[in-house]
């Protein structure tokens, strides 16, 4: 017999069911007065470094039809490219930017939108860099583990031709399901659970 | 929130064998939101490895509280008062401080306080579904609810919820993220349900199945249900594969 290796397993996902709003933002379904406002709503304030951007967008079925009862939550370097996280060690990040920001889709368009700054350069592992993204989490019904993406820049043409996760796709079609669409002062970013224009998911 | 030691390796990978796979039919609406291609895998990087992490200053007093959290003044919510705690613990069974974990549940009728919501069964005007709270040192945590009723949901023509907690998770890393739900031991709706049953092994079930605690109890106020949460953990940095002199 070998030594044993003594892991645990995770605690498995479950879906967040179509009443997540009701935990994760409890103000934007009607409970007012528990919490003083849904956490992850402001991600940045007057004194936030860097260019402001709005991303929006929505999120389809395999139907073509918008799930106007989905969270997606974001989290992103500032931009300096550092991380608002007691594991970023190369430096202090903005303390006026939080790097996290949550979202339900609307009720009723199914859009959702962050109001936040344009993400810095980020080291892959090997030294070479990243192209400004934005990592994205995405559960609701029907979602029974929470889906994992990146938000890319339509404008870092170049960057984006060198970034070390967008270079390994095998099938490069599909690299624009990850790279936002600059609309006036807006980025759309749609995503697409499931067809012909199926968003990339990680597993990571 | 302090990580005594700090850690910044990759996390484990996750077994997705063991969580529910994306498209699970009996469960109707997984039909088409479930991705159809394969997931791209890669290495975490610091993207991956970082997360949000948040400080006790953004909890109300009674935000572990459901009882009382919505309640009018002197009132409480009505129901079967229990508390629930537990330990928040990576697959290294290493404690997890500084956890956030959000709750939300029906009232003890089965009634979601939700616009969307329908069920006849009547809301409870002292309840509102929702906490939070935030693991100690240790990774503990507790807070003290109803116990939720069963409700019925439009999947199956006659298919029913078991009482469940819906769980929201934060560990240390952004893809540490987890949402899932808690059952109550003895249960027996829990084996009939198509969103339990998303979950291909009896064991993760069971993982999910929270035990009657009867040594936590409050004599004469509330009895105690423990449920642990295992969030992924994480390697060593032993070595980084960094190009020389860079």
């Amino acid at each position: 017999m070998v030594q044993k290796l003594e892991f645990l397993k995770e605690t498995p996902s479950q879906t967040a069911g179509p009443y997540v709003h009701i935990g994760c933002t409890p103000n934007f379904c009607g409970i007012a007065g528990v919490y003083e406002a849904d956490l992850g709503v402001a991600m940045v304030n007057e004194k936030t470094l860097g260019e402001r951007i709005t991303i929006r967008g929505r999120v389809f079925d395999g139907t073509g039809t918008p799930l106007r009862d989905a969270l997606l939550e974001i989290w992103q370097a500032d931009s300096n490219g550092l991380y608002n996280s007691p594991s970023e060690l190369r430096g202090a990040a903005d303390p006026n930017f939080t790097g996290w920001g949550r979202c339900p889709t609307n009720m009723e368009t199914g859009e959702f939108v962050f109001e936040t700054v344009k993400p810095g350069l980020v080291p892959f592992n090997d030294g070479r860099s990243m192209a400004p993204h934005v990592s994205v989490w995405i559960v609701a019904r029907g979602i029974n583990i929470g889906l994992q993406t990146r938000i890319y820049f339509d404008d870092e043409e170049a960057a984006n031709a060198q970034d070390p996760i967008l270079m390994r796709i095998e099938h490069k079609n599909r690299v624009p399901t990850l790279v936002a669409k600059r609309e006036g002062s807006a980025f759309v970013f749609d995503i697409h659970l499931q067809g012909d224009n199926e968003t990339i998911f990680f597993d990571v | 929130m302090s990580n005594k030691k700090l850690e910044t390796g990759a996390f484990f990978q996750r077994d997705r064998q063991w969580h529910p796979p994306a498209y699970t039919p009996d469960y109707k609406t997984s039909v088409v939101r479930s991705p159809q291609r394969a997931l791209l895998s890669f290495d975490n990087t610091l993207s991956e490895i970082t997360g949000p992490v948040f400080g006790h200053s953004i909890l109300g007093e009674l935000d572990n509280d459901l009882i009382h959290n919505f309640a009018k003044p002197g009132q409480s919510a009505i129901g079967q008062r229990i508390i629930v705690h537990g330990r928040v613990i990576d697959e290294r069974g290493k404690g997890v401080a500084g956890a956030l974990l959000e709750f939300w549940q029906a009232n003890a009728g089965g009634r979601y306080r939700h616009k969307r919501e329908g069920y006849v069964a009547a809301l409870d005007p002292n309840f509102g579904g929702c906490g939070r709270t935030i693991t100690d040192e240790e990774g503990y945590y507790r807070f003290r609810t109803v116990k939720p009723g069963a409700y019925p949901w439009p999947n199956g023509v006659n298919d029913w919820r078991p009482a469940h907690i819906h769980f929201s998770v934060f560990g240390h890393g952004f893809v540490q993220r987890l949402i899932t739900q808690m059952y109550f031991e003895g249960d027996p709706m829990i084996w009939n349900c198509p969103i339990v049953r998303s979950i291909p092994d009896k064991a993760a079930i069971e993982q999910l199945v929270a035990a009657l605690d009867m040594n936590n109890t409050i004599p004469m106020d509330a009895r105690a249900y423990k449920f642990d949460i295992v969030l992924r953990g994480r390697r060593s940095t032993l070595f980084e594969n960094r190009v020389e002199g860079n």
